[in-house]
């Protein structure tokens, strides 16, 4: 089992990625720089969270554009799996690879805390952990995490079980209440239409230790590698 | 030659610093805006690209980094 994790200028959450998943795996997965136009051999390939390109033009776009990017959208398409996390979901949204936006923030604020999340998919690799419409904790650190799709799309993704994770209260009510941020259908992480991408606003890879806070994150990292071992 | 991109959201897309600023207008006593949209200029200049390759090479760039087409439209200006 061989993992990467991509690493652009402004990157931040390369190294709690790269932390969670030898934690998992047993082993360190390879670095890549953005600049690098060859991916090592791997079985997962890891889009981190941070602020690459300092978010300049809009999250996630230049990014997007790197030469290591045309790489990773390539094994994405010949089946690879793909864990795009916070920023690493808005340059999967740039790229294509997954649809729709992340916009700003609807309350226009910075949210850091940990949320509450139904799962709400079957897809036994990223979330085979848990059991459907269970209720988890993440922690989100964004300003950008406002999922943005057409109608048309949003309905396609809700029809098609391509919705991973769904914003809720403790008590499992996705409404606008418990909706952090702004997204549409409390949406917090989506699919590609063959299930091999996970593009999400929470950060599992923070919540991997009781030192941390607690082990959901654990949880799903240890799922993954399993699933793909 | 030179040109000049100007990038706006789309309809019916959620602007909350264009809400910000009419918010911050009707602070200033300019209660009669109404909503306010911000989007954000490019000016490019095209070096040796001719007249005649322009428009298609800026709605290249616009389409492919400049603009997300799926939130935002975008308008090409030639300038000389």
């Amino acid at each position: 089992m061989k993992a990467a994790v991509i690493v652009f200028p402004g990157s931040n959450c390369d190294r709690d990625m790269k932390v969670a998943l030898e934690l998992s795996m047993g082993a360190a997965p390879a670095m890549v720089w953005h600049g690098d136009s060859v991916l090592p051999e791997t079985d997962l390939i890891a889009i981190p969270g941070g602020f690459s390109y300092g978010d300049y033009l809009r999250c996630g776009a230049i990014a997007g554009n790197s030469p290591i990017m045309r790489e990773v959208v390539k094994k994405a398409a010949s089946g690879t799996p793909i864990l795009a996390v916070c920023n690493g979901f808005q340059v999967a949204t740039e790229t294509g690879m997954l649809p729709g936006a992340l916009l700003r923030n609807a309350n226009q604020k910075f949210i850091c805390k940990d949320v509450n999340l139904k799962v709400t998919s079957e897809n036994q690799r990223f979330v085979g952990a848990y059991e459907t419409n269970q209720i988890i904790r993440f922690p989100v650190a964004h300003h950008d995490g406002n999922f943005f799709a057409d109608d048309e799309t949003v309905e396609r993704l809700e029809g098609e079980g391509q919705i991973a994770f769904k914003y809720t209260d403790a008590d499992g009510n996705v409404n606008d209440g418990s909706n952090i941020n702004g997204s549409r259908n409390n949406i917090a992480g989506i699919y590609n239409k063959a299930g091999n991408i996970l593009g999400l606003m929470p950060h599992p890879e923070r919540l991997i230790s009781d030192q941390l806070g607690g082990i959901d994150g654990k949880t799903f990292f240890d799922n993954l590698i399993n699933s793909l071992n | 030659m030179k040109a000049r991109v100007t990038i706006s959201l789309k309809n019916g897309v959620l602007d909350p610093q264009g809400k910000a600023i009419s918010h911050a207008l009707h602070g200033l006593g300019l209660d009669k805006i109404g909503e306010v949209r911000q989007g954000k200029v490019i000016e490019l200049d095209l070096g040796d690209i001719s007249a005649k390759d322009a428009p298609a090479e800026v709605d290249k760039m616009c389409t492919q980094l400049l603009a997300n087409t799926v939130i935002e439209n975008y308008a090409v200006e030639l300038l000389d």
